[in-house]
């Protein structure tokens, strides 16, 4: 079964809208996805029907809010494959989740001399909470390197990954490649040396199928914003055990077991990590979204993508763009970066916009990996579940009449 | 002036400064040198001054960037080289007051730099249209003369 994009495309109403007197091509969506209306719909409902406190009050009401939360935990366990909702810490965001694990388990795990392992594709989320960490501890932070066509060097894990590495933290998918990596290896990897692996899954779970057992990770950070849901919402799982032994991360409210005037003892997990009052509406939206997801088919989903990115790909290097990242599809999520040496992305993207197009351009919060490849910013088209390849030959139009302005 | 299309503004103003940018370069030997960058999209420029008494005497710039931030740059070398350092400082403070929509800009005092105005409907990118002229107010700070 494939995917109903026209039909599905009506759930989004922003596709009604226009830019400039155009109808909106959206191709931004690795920034942040647009939402179907069940998610807004379904957050409308939780204000209107189901609001109050969660895990308070002992009437109805709370406990109607506290189920739609808890309810959307599950959802989001399920969503990645973890058997315990209790595994899942929500969160404001990936970047919160991957800083959850900096001031928690790696505060109490990595010390002075140690070793942290990240790769030169790291997204900023994944890479400065650990270089903080790295100043904060006296740790050494190393990066495994990427080769020419945008895969990780994965035949140098012996030689980056050593009995004094504590974390290695790797993203699932790049935001500027577009390459899914081979996560699974490089969790036995750090693992055969006694390291704990983070993974980001910012980018890969709004597109792929994700099982954290299959992959065998010791946390996995995804947000809500890119796969459909709100902003201000996001998962953390993390392995029970780990999660268990770990301090808490923030503290406050709900967090706590028995307050004394010095000193508390902790909820249990997950509450533990989730102090104050969490972002009750976004969570409940963010299970609408996985739910959303789920009626679609993640696997239809990401062959979907493969689909749109493979024609962008060749139409891309038709109208003689540069393509970043691997060009076989069966490692490459829906993300083209491109350069087109005539045209800066700056006055590229400015000048799409004018044609309705949203294009991202700049360092797309990976500098680290700008130098590798070279250069100081890229353009960006991204795609997802609405995209269609009607709106890729509306991309080419527009590039080249762009060129035509510079030629 | 101010309604230009995008169109117009690239192939009217910043198209020739971006193709044949004037006083690109390194420039030695030089008084002041100053590297700058706009970290949000990656465009980076070093500006190059030798003074002639109270006068900018020399003026060069260097860098990769955007169009409107190289045209900019290089609009901005033809207009201040000659010009007294308090002149150039005040000229880089009216052109940022015009890309703030603050002032209509004297085409008398600016010339040709008023065409930037047309960058103002494009509000992301007037830090590109303003990153030479930022780093020319530091430039000129740092010499002491301003």
């Amino acid at each position: 079964m494939s995917l109903d994009v026209e039909s599905l495309r009506k759930d989004f109403p922003i596709f009604e809208m226009q830019v400039h007197g155009k109808p909106l091509i959206y191709l931004d969506s690795a920034a942040t996805s647009q939402k179907p209306r069940q998610v807004v719909d379904r957050m409308v409902t939780f204000y209107e029907t189901e609001n109050a406190n969660v895990h308070r009050g002992v009437y109805e009401l709370s406990e109607r809010a506290t189920n739609a939360y808890e309810g959307a935990r599950a959802a989001c366990a399920r969503f990645i494959e973890a058997r315990d909702p209790r595994t899942i810490i929500f969160t404001r965001g990936a970047t919160e989740g991957i800083n959850l694990v900096r001031f928690t388990w790696a505060r109490a795990n990595v010390h002075e001399g140690d070793e942290i392992l990240v790769t030169q594709m790291e997204h900023h989320s994944n890479l400065i909470p650990w270089q903080l960490l790295a100043q904060e501890a006296g740790a050494k932070l190393r990066h495994l390197p990427v080769d020419d066509e945008g895969l990780l060097r994965i035949d140098l894990l012996g030689e980056y990954i050593t009995d004094r590495t504590k974390i290695v933290a790797v993203s699932l998918m790049s935001n500027v490649l577009g390459t899914i990596n081979p996560v699974r290896k490089i969790a036995d990897a750090a693992h055969a040396m006694g390291a704990r692996i983070v993974v980001d899954a910012a980018q890969a779970a709004p597109h792929i199928p994700i099982d954290v057992n299959e992959l065998d990770v010791d946390f996995l950070a995804y947000s809500s914003h890119k796969m459909l849901g709100p902003t201000g919402a996001g998962a953390l799982y993390g392995r029970l055990d780990l999660l268990e032994e770990m301090p808490p991360f923030m503290g406050g409210g709900e967090m706590i077991r028995e307050v004394f005037e010095d000193h508390a003892t902790w909820a249990e997990v997950p509450h533990k990590f989730e102090a104050g009052t969490p972002n009750i509406a976004q969570a409940v939206g963010m299970g609408a979204a996985v739910e959303y997801l789920e009626g679609l088919g993640i696997e239809n989903v990401r062959a979907h993508e493969k689909e749109m990115v493979s024609y962008a790909i060749e139409k891309l290097e038709d109208v003689g763009a540069v393509v970043y990242g691997p060009k076989d599809v069966s490692v490459r999520g829906g993300v083209a970066s491109f350069n087109l040496d005539e045209v800066h992305p700056h006055d590229m993207a400015t000048i799409l916009d004018q044609e309705g197009l949203c294009i991202r351009a700049g360092h797309h919060c990976a500098q680290p990996l700008m130098r590798v490849l070279g250069v100081p910013a890229t353009a960006r088209a991204s795609f997802y579940v609405y995209n269609t390849p009607d709106e890729i030959d509306a991309l080419i139009e527009a590039l080249d009449k762009a060129k035509g302005w510079f030629a | 002036m101010v309604c230009l299309s995008l169109e117009e503004l690239y192939k009217e103003v910043i198209l020739d400064h971006y193709r044949t940018p004037r006083n690109k370069g390194q420039l030695d030997p030089h008084d002041v040198a100053l590297e700058r960058n706009n970290p949000l999209c990656g465009d980076e420029l070093e500006l190059f001054l030798k003074f002639d008494g109270e006068k900018v005497g020399e003026i060069a710039f260097d860098g990769k960037g955007c169009s409107i931030s190289l045209a900019s740059a290089s609009m901005m070398t033809e207009k201040v080289k000659g010009l007294t350092v308090k002149e150039a400082g005040k000229m880089a403070e009216t052109v940022k007051r015009m890309m703030a929509g603050e002032e209509e800009g004297d085409p008398e005092f600016l010339g040709d730099l008023v065409s930037l105005k047309g960058v103002v409907k494009y509000p992301v990118r007037i830090k590109c249209a303003l990153l030479g002229w930022n780093t020319l107010l530091e430039a000129l700070e740092e010499s002491g003369k301003n």
